[in-house]
């Protein structure tokens, strides 16, 4: 385990090396790409505080992925269009201030999230992951049918949005902001995991009867995780619109669902730094893969297949081993 | 007018139904035997239309064709549990989500590497094209009246061989007690693999009879997968009846509905809005009918509790 911590730390440092040094070799596309692997990994450590630490196999955080990064890019849609977003039942005109988008989008991921939790949690196993698909794939066919925005097109914002006097156009700037938020997410997991709540929804997962008998109403419990996770990955989701300037219903379709998994699962489950590593070594196989074969996904998927027969654990367990070894 | 509209509708969902029970009844029952949520179902729906393309285009017979879809998805269904699925049976269903998930992703790139990323089409037969009266002036088509009688059969034929024959009793009884019948000297995954194998063609024959309505092409499968996983939720997993019953009513919810919730609404609404929120919400419907179901009866229409 200490060897993992000292591993987390320096992913922090190189995290923040990685874009200085982009900025002195004057490749801001290596910018971009570290800003994709730390949204990602905010989604993914959204997903695993509830798949990871308390066992809900939520197989459609797509959906709070994509209504955050509906939610930012309407709401900077109509702040450029200068067009109002409802007349009825109060007047609302869209923002592009960032400071105003991300609370509108923490609340509608809550709400979104109470839902689908209210509804999906009084199922258990297999239900809750078909359903949590379900849910997913509904607000795909919404977005996709849905004309005003867009539709199967997608989304185009043609500024980002700002922040007071910072320039968020600049790719470092906007990286560093994402930074933030990643020090923020990790901060709250944390203090979260470690609180007597985080001990009710991790012994949740191991034994949710043996949970009630000690009188806690494991319901709530579960429900309040999930409504957690959706919120972190719906303020990805905003910040992923942000990045690509544009969104469309593909960051709702199951795949991304599938892919936010993926990044749980290769970094490592139930551990704080899993999804970002994950994302990380997902991005750099996409990359390197992608460049010489367009069929790399295939490849993804082998390596995948491999990982789940046979190493299991993902790649951090990789250095919790080593430690046992030195003993 | 429109009761001959509606009556068309309910022909079409039906019909939709009958396709969707191919694809759920392969995953229920996998489920149901093996206790394998197989996301990779929608790949053998693919692999099944992509082989009868294949033999369509080798020898021009739309019937070789649909036995080659049967058996192309039989073959891939035994090789893949035998490398790949069989090692899971034993895993938490996270293990399987992301194992089978990773399946899809190998098999579509898989097929895109052999076929190239073109739809491919798949003619119907002479005999089968063209309408047919039914009732006084309903004329409905041929195919999609052929799609309903092979669905019907299969449904027959399913329950005849899972109440009557050996194997069916075998199958029931690895639902009930997997330890119990091995014990009893059932060769278990002998059993598996075929169980798996029947799942898998079930959807090849699926893939191949819709593959010649629409488009033969890699990532068919998704869609109708997630449909499929709608209809075993609706109906029950494990349960052969919960499936059938939840795939037609999945099936007629999801046609009439896109056709006639913009008719409804047109009547206190604009029609241009009644058009676009009509058609949103009911691309929705089904979605919306299983959490009304799961309100009910979390555990679906036939599901066990």
């Amino acid at each position: 385990m200490i060897v993992e911590k000292i591993f987390n730390k320096w992913i922090l440092v190189f995290l923040f090396l990685i874009p200085v040094l982009g900025f002195i070799f004057e490749e801001p596309y290596y910018i971009t790409l570290t800003t994709k692997v730390v949204i990602l990994g905010i989604a993914g450590i959204g997903l695993n505080l509830a798949l990871g630490y308390c066992g809900l196999i939520s197989f459609g955080h797509a959906a709070f992925f994509g209504l955050g990064g509906y939610v930012t890019g309407i709401l900077s849609f109509h702040a450029l269009n200068s067009e109002l977003m409802f007349s009825w039942p109060f007047v609302t005109s869209g923002s592009s201030e960032m400071l105003v988008i991300w609370p509108i989008v923490i609340l509608s991921s809550a709400f979104l999230a109470l839902i689908i939790g209210l509804l999906s949690l009084r199922t258990t196993g297999v239900y809750f992951i078909m359903i949590t698909l379900a849910f997913a794939q509904m607000l795909y066919f919404f977005a996709i049918s849905w004309p005003n925005y867009g539709g199967e097109d997608g989304l185009s914002i043609y500024m980002r949005n700002s922040l007071p006097m910072i320039n968020t156009m600049d790719p470092l700037t906007f990286y560093l902001i994402c930074l933030c938020w990643l020090l923020i997410v990790i901060f709250i997991s944390a203090k979260l995991i470690n609180s007597s709540f985080g001990m009710a929804f991790q012994a949740i997962k191991q034994n949710e009867e043996r949970v009630k008998s000690v009188g806690i109403e494991t319901f709530k419990v579960k429900l309040l995780v999930f409504v957690i996770s959706g919120i972190i990955t719906g303020l990805a989701g905003s910040l992923y619109t942000d990045l690509n300037r544009f969104i469309s219903p593909s960051v709702l379709n199951w795949q991304m669902s599938g892919e936010i998994m993926v990044f749980v699962i290769l970094g490592g489950i139930a551990r704080l730094y899993g999804p970002l590593v994950g994302a990380a070594f997902f991005i750099v196989l996409e990359q390197t893969l992608g460049g010489y074969t367009e069929n790399w996904q295939f490849w993804l998927g082998l390596i995948l297949i491999l990982e789940i027969l046979y190493v299991r654990t993902g790649i951090l367990s990789l250095f919790e081993k080593k430690l046992k070894y030195e003993k | 007018m429109t009761s001959i509209l509606f009556f068309e509708q309910l022909l079409n969902g039906i019909q939709f139904g009958t396709m969707l029970f191919l694809m759920s009844a392969g995953l229920t029952l996998i489920f149901g035997v093996m206790g394998l949520i197989n996301l990779a179902h929608g790949s053998f729906y693919m692999i099944g239309a992509f082989s009868a393309a294949l033999i369509a285009g080798l020898t021009g017979s739309f019937w070789l064709a649909l036995l080659a879809s049967l058996s192309g998805a039989a073959i891939a269904g035994v090789l893949i549990e035998i490398l790949i699925i069989r090692r899971l049976y034993r895993r938490d269903h996270l293990d399987q989500v992301l194992a089978t998930f990773a399946l899809i992703l190998l098999l579509s790139e898989g097929v895109r590497w052999c076929f190239g990323a073109f739809p491919l089409y798949l003619d119907i037969p002479e005999n089968l094209n063209g309408t047919l009266p039914i009732l006084d002036d309903i004329i409905y088509s041929k195919y999609r009246l052929f799609i309903i009688f092979m669905g019907l059969l299969i449904a027959t034929g399913l329950y005849i061989l899972i109440t009557k024959t050996r194997l069916g009793v075998r199958i029931r009884a690895g639902q009930n007690d997997r330890q119990m019948i091995s014990a009893l000297g059932v060769d278990i995954s002998k059993l598996y693999t075929i169980v798996f194998a029947l799942g898998a063609s079930l959807a090849g024959l699926a893939g191949a009879m819709i593959g010649a309505i629409q488009s033969v092409e890699v990532g068919m499968g998704e869609p109708i997968l997630i449909l499929a996983f709608v209809v075993i939720v609706i109906g029950g997993i494990g349960s052969i009846k919960g499936a059938l019953i939840g795939s037609i009513l999945v099936g007629v919810t999801d046609t009439i509905g896109r056709i006639f919730l913009p008719e409804l609404l047109k009547i206190f609404m604009e029609p241009a809005n009644a058009t676009s929120v009509g058609s949103s919400i009911g691309s929705m419907l089904i979605y919306i009918l299983m959490a009304l179901i799961l309100i009910i009866k979390p555990s679906g229409l036939f599901g066990k509790t």
